[in-house]
């Protein structure tokens, strides 16, 4: 009789932990996908800013129509990354950093225009993008904290044994997130 | 750093408990030694306890922030700080704060509130001008780190708290003096051991309080430096915000010993208190580990 306890009891307890477990991982890829989407507001809030920015810089700009359609081209074709669900974390983050390098060229070139720089809309509108590509940052550091923790729970023992059968894996990092950091200050 | 929000609020509740069961103990001990037989002392040590402790819960950032003179800003009065605050926060993935500005050309900072949602982060001017981007950053995720852990909800209780429980002996001692003798012809011997006791627990126990407040705060100013520059990835940052304050040895205006541990550094810098009563490890220290975190 006592034996048939024991092993109900084991067998309880066996299956009360993985549930805690089951629990446990399912909370955190929710966070990790709500940091998600909290990387893909700051990134709307970009793309709408950018045709603004096109409209003001567009009457003083005359020489650097290239300039603007790169813009425009590195825009719709991060817009249409983010919003393509096969996409990899790897394909949106050179989207998006394609997309700030050629903001960037234009920040530079804007340097040539001295009434452009005196627009008060203008800085108005490089203040608020810079802003956002800080919060970006902000964002996808909040994405990688969860992703560390949501990753260190599936691989630590003996969770890494029963993960895989539960169709849980890994994320990946946002890998550019800390160097491009440097970059992004230089602006203000 | 879930267990760390947990013992936050452990602790918490424990402090309330032992801060009513003290003023509740002082009334006991003021009611025998002025030989008051329906223990009014007890009753009236009961109300304002319950009544203290309710207010510092529920107001004791507003108290905090009023004590040192912190007036709050709206994102156009100081867009530096507000979007840093705000950057930070998304990092964090905790609600943007109530910001304040403290008027002092001192380099300082606090965080206050009763939970995450209803912080509050204050910063002096002298924080504002003084420091570089990376260094004001620095501190203010030092800050937020303490709102995330619930730091604040703790610290904010032990400020007012400990600032009722010195206010009361105050009165307690003063009384006993203003009444002590008619009592205690009338008490006899165990009115004068009673009064004797009364005196002893008035001196000490501002002074208990003031060791809890120390044991306890130093370890978590560590754990909020490493937190913070988990936030910010560069420990450089607030380890040189940390240098400058050393250098500059500024006390603040406007300090108070109930609020001394909730700022980022000892509001008392160079003054000879500072040394005997020390809220916060000392800088050199944590600037030392800071340092060889080396993220």
């Amino acid at each position: 009789m006592t034996p048939t306890y024991i092993v109900l009891a084991v067998v309880v307890v066996l299956v009360l932990w993985l549930i805690m477990m089951y629990n446990g991982l399912i909370r955190s890829r929710n966070q990790v996908d709500e940091a998600t989407s909290d990387i893909d507001v700051q990134l709307k809030r970009r793309y709408d800013l950018i045709p603004n920015l096109v409209e003001t810089v567009k009457g003083y700009m005359t020489h650097e129509r290239e300039t603007l359609v790169k813009l425009t081209e590195a825009r719709t074709a991060a817009m249409a990354t983010s919003n393509n669900p096969q996409a990899s974390l790897a394909d949106k983050e050179r989207a998006e950093n394609q997309l700030s390098g050629t903001l960037k060229t234009l920040f530079a070139v804007t340097e040539n225009y001295p009434e452009l720089k005196a627009s008060q809309n203008f800085l108005q509108l490089q203040d608020e993008i810079s802003d956002t590509e800080n919060k970006i940052q902000a964002a996808r550091r909040f994405y990688n904290g969860n992703v560390r923790d949501f990753n260190t729970k599936l691989q630590v023992f003996p969770t890494n044994m029963f993960a895989g059968m539960m169709h849980f894996t890994k994320y990946d990092f946002f890998q550019a997130a800390e160097a491009e950091r440097a970059n992004v200050k230089v602006q203000f | 750093m879930y267990n760390e929000i947990n013992s936050n609020k452990r602790r918490s509740v424990l402090l309330m408990t032992i801060f009513i069961a003290i003023i509740i103990g002082l009334g006991y001990v003021y009611s025998m030694a002025v030989g008051d037989t329906l223990y009014g002392g007890v009753w009236i040590a009961i109300i304002f306890s319950l009544f203290s402790t309710a207010i510092s819960y529920f107001h004791g950032d507003k108290i905090a922030l009023w004590t040192s003179g912190a007036k709050p800003i709206t994102q156009t009065d100081n867009p530096y700080l507000y979007r840093m605050v705000e950057n930070l926060s998304i990092t964090s993935g905790t609600p943007v704060p109530k910001i304040y500005i403290i008027n002092d050309p001192a380099i300082n900072a606090f965080a206050t509130g009763r939970k995450p949602e209803l912080a509050s982060v204050a910063v002096t001017t002298g924080a504002i001008e003084k420091l570089a981007n990376e260094e004001l950053e620095g501190v203010l995720a030092h800050e937020l780190s303490h709102v995330k852990n619930y730091d604040i909800r703790f610290m904010t209780l032990v400020a007012v708290l400990v600032g009722s429980i010195s206010i009361l002996s105050h009165i307690f001692l003063r009384s006993r003096f203003l009444f002590g003798r008619r009592s205690n012809d009338r008490g006899g011997d165990a009115g004068a051991i009673f009064m004797i006791i009364g005196i002893v627990l008035a001196i000490l126990s501002p002074l208990i309080a003031e060791l809890i407040k120390l044991a306890i705060s130093r370890r978590r100013e560590y754990l909020a430096d490493a937190s913070g520059s988990l936030l910010t990835r560069y420990p450089e940052g607030l380890a040189s915000a940390l240098e400058k304050i050393a250098a500059e040895k500024m006390p603040m205006k406007q300090a108070s010993t109930a609020t001394a541990h909730l700022f980022l550094a000892n509001p008392f810098q160079g003054k000879s208190l500072s040394k005997l009563f020390s809220t916060h490890p000392p800088i050199e220290e944590r600037i030392k580990k800071l340092r060889t975190m080396g993220v």
